[in-house]
């Protein structure tokens, strides 16, 4: 068990809208019953499951929050955002976060740089993020 | 004419988005106005002198209040008129609190608009004519629609109180859904032991009169005199010449599915659903039978001793008037099968609540036996999943369903009360247990009987041989889990029965968006509907337990009551009329049965 200091300040709220903006969902219509995390085909690959990842947007963790790989792991398959009770499209969450974190830092990955073999390794998902960071 | 205008402050409720010195100052100037103030609390005693004051010190003819809403305390001013010797339909009410304060955070655009309608009201209330109000008899009979426990309870609380009810039940047999359940939560009593002394008694009690196998088709009329057609269809048996002896039922040839056991076991074209039902007399479902039409069969009544099967039974319609009518047409489970990933109607093992109810029951399929439909074998692992259907605005139903958290927490329990070294799973999103004695019943199968709880929803049930994988999570770990289970129970979520939807249409009583009849207020008369003298009990107005069931009808009953006491009725003066010169005969209001306007209408 791990110990968290939470603060919902201006700061958060900001991330949370910026989510809310980019996504064009509303993240407290999620009220935890998990169906996305129990279809996701990833799951176990996450060290978010997709329920506690909302969580910390809801909370407005913006670190803890980037720092979660679940994002990355998405593959954007939608089985969540079809499945999801309350209509949430959950995939575009996750490609709200993708967008956040590389609007943030554009030099993250450049893609002319990758070597072949790294390429061939990356989630596509990650790849189109890196496409799109500069649209919508 | 002199008018009086009085402006509530509703203690800041109006105040707040609304100048109200100002509109007080400006209708001072509007023609006719005699006196115009202003009052914290209107409504209050103070307030209603103040107008009574008025009222003798300056001979005002008609009054004009700005407050809340008519509905709220239109009868209060009334009254306040009626006191003092003037007609109380004189009164005008502004409703500048629902229509302006509460709507609006504008003040200047609040006054500007609580000014043009008070001005409005002025002109209107110069306009305004004395209004007699009629009297009418009442007719001191009841009728209750649908015998399930709220039927059964409303209908025995209107007979005991000495007014002759009849009670109109679509099926063979009184009883509803509760006739179906096994145990009841949160106390474990017999569901059948508790109910069928109150069914007996319907039977017994002299000023009940049972319409089995009927249907009300037409309501006419108004309050304390409703016209109803009620359709009663033909059993094929004569209720008071059965025995229940069952000599027909060995050379019945037919074999159909028990309704009363949710299919789980046969039933002949000639039976009863089961042996405690009301009117206790066999019946022939005619879609079943051989003999009716075309005639090849009569084995039934060659064997009958004391010759009550009758083919040729038609159906009749009863005409007959009440003063009062109770709506208790309850509700019809979720179609599950409409949530595709979760296997009910592929899987056999997959069951509703209502199944398990039948499986666990000493007088079910499997003689309370837990065995699963596939193979008969006894279940060594259950899984339960909460909210199948219900919290599911995107595909399915939006509103919680109540009922079953508890329902599958009883039914977790019972399992464990039989197959003592099995395992009982609940997987559930949020466990409501808001009830009297429900935690604690909770609490009880955590601790004592083990039942495992998983916090997660179910994504998907799946055969796996003669197993089932459950594919779920635990959000509480934040891991995905999987397991297997031998039977699955779905607490499946309730809706509106279709009687209810037909009632609702016949006669023309509002419902929500979700189909259940809307009471006349959510809080204040949860009882009454927007007709008066129609009141609904039980679960045809939203997922109820039992226990909320019968206070809700017994709350009807009273309510019906209170008009059946009555020798006459006063009806509102303020009717719609028909302007002979203007109306088209396009019937729409005959269409929509305005039964007022239709009292005045040639
Ligand atoms: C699986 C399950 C388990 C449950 N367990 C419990 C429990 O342990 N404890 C508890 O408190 N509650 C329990 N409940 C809830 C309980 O079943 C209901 O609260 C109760 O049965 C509601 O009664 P009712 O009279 O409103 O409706 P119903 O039982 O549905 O009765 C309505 C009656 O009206 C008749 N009808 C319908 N339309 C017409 C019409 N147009 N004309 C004439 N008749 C009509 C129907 O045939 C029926 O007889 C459970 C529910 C389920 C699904
Ligand atoms: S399925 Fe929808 S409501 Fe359920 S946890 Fe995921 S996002 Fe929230
Ligand atoms: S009562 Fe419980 S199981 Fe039923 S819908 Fe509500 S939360 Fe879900």
């Amino acid at each position: 068990m791990s110990y968290g200091y939470i603060k919902i300040g201006s700061e958060e709220k900001a991330f949370i809208a910026k989510v809310e903006e980019i996504s064009g969902q509303n993240v407290y219509s999620c009220y935890q019953c998990g169906k996305c995390s129990a279809g996701c085909a990833f799951s176990y690959k996450m060290d978010k499951t997709v329920n506690q990842f909302i969580h910390l947007i809801q909370l407005g963790q913006k670190e803890r929050t980037l720092d979660a790989n679940t994002h990355w792991i998405c593959a954007s398959c939608f089985t969540c955002t079809v499945r999801c009770p309350r209509e949430i499209d959950v995939a575009a969450l996750m490609e709200a976060v993708r967008e956040i974190s590389l609007r943030e830092n554009p030099e993250k990955v450049r893609i002319a740089d990758l070597p072949k073999e790294s390429l061939e390794k990356l989630p596509n998902i990650a790849l189109v993020s890196n496409f799109r960071k500069k649209t919508g | 004419m002199k008018i009086g205008v009085y402006v509530c402050e509703c203690g800041s409720n109006i105040a707040s988005t609304v100048d109200v010195d100002k509109i007080v100052e400006e209708a001072k100037d509007l023609p006719n106005v005699a006196v115009s103030r202003v009052y914290k609390y209107m409504c209050s005693d103070p307030g209603q002198e103040l107008i009574k004051n008025d009222i003798d010190e300056y001979n005002l003819d008609k009054i004009v209040v700005a407050a809340c809403s008519p509905r709220m305390h239109e009868a209060t001013f009334r009254s306040v008129l009626e006191d003092k010797g003037l007609n109380p339909y004189v009164l005008e009410i502004v409703n500048i609190r629902e229509h302006v304060s509460w709507v609006n955070s504008d003040k200047d655009k609040g006054t500007e608009k609580s000014m043009a309608l008070l001005t409005g009201a002025v002109y209107r209330s110069a306009l305004m004519k004395p209004l007699e109000r009629k009297k009418v008899g009442v007719i001191h009979t009841a009728l209750v629609i649908g015998g399930g426990i709220a039927g059964i309870q409303a209908a025995l609380d209107i007979a005991s109180m000495g007014y002759k009810t009849t009670l109109v039940e679509k099926t063979s047999s009184i009883g509803g859904k509760m006739s179906q359940l096994d145990k009841t939560f949160p106390t474990l009593d017999c569901s059948q032991c508790i109910l069928s002394p109150k069914m007996v008694e319907v039977n017994r009690h002299p000023n009940i009169k049972l319409l089995s196998l009927s249907e009300v088709v037409a309501v006419d009329g108004y309050v304390g005199n409703f016209k109803v057609k009620i359709k009663r269809n033909p059993r094929y048996v004569i209720e008071d010449k059965c025995t229940l002896c069952g000599d027909c039922l060995p050379v019945c040839p037919v074999i159909a599915h028990d309704e009363y056991n949710q299919g789980f076991s046969p039933r002949k074209a000639i039976y009863i659903s089961y042996p405690q039902a009301i009117p206790a007399s066999f019946i022939i479902d005619p879609d079943d039978c051989l003999g009716i039409n075309p005639l090849i069969c009569t084995k039934c009544k060659e064997v009958c001793g004391p010759e009550a099967i009758d083919f040729d039974m038609q159906p009749e319609i009863i005409e007959k008037e009440f003063g009062a009518i109770v709506v208790a047409t309850g509700y019809a489970p979720y179609p599950i099968e409409n949530i595709g990933e979760y296997g009910y109607g592929t899987i056999h093992d997959v069951i509703s609540g209502l199944d398990y109810e039948r499986i666990v029951s000493a007088s079910g399929p499997t003689e309370g036996k837990i065995l699963r439909p596939s193979d008969g074998k006894i279940p060594e692992t259950v899984v339960f999943i909460h909210c199948a259907g219900s919290r599911d605005p995107s595909k399915h139903l939006p509103y919680c369903s109540k009922i079953c958290c508890m329902y599958s927490t009883k039914h977790a329990l019972q399992y464990k009360h039989v197959v003592h070294n099995g395992t009982a799973i609940n997987f559930y999103i949020d466990i409501r247990t808001a009830g009297k004695d429900y935690e604690e019943f909770y609490q009880r199968a955590a601790e004592e009987d083990k039942v495992i709880y998983i916090r997660g929803k179910v994504s998907e049930v799946l055969e796996d041989g003669d197993q089932i994988l459950i594919k779920g999570v635990d959000t509480l770990s934040g891991e995905t889990v999987e397991l297997h289970a031998d039977m699955v129970v779905l607490a499946t979520g309730i809706t509106p029965s279709e009687g209810t939807k037909e009632m609702a249409s016949l006669m023309n009583l509002a419902v929500d968006i979700n189909g259940f009849i809307r009471e006349a207020h959510p809080k204040l008369k949860p009882v009454d509907t927007a007709i008066a003298g129609i009141f609904i009990a039980g679960t045809a107005t939203g997922p109820k337990d039992i226990p909320d069931t019968v206070s809700q009808a017994s709350g009807a009953a009273s309510k019906a009551c209170g008009i059946l006491s009555q020798d006459e009725l006063e009806i509102e003066a303020t009717v719609a009329i028909v302007d002979d010169s203007l109306c088209l005969e396009v019937v729409a209001c005959v269409l929509k049965r305005a039964h007022i306007a239709l009292l005045r209408c040639k």
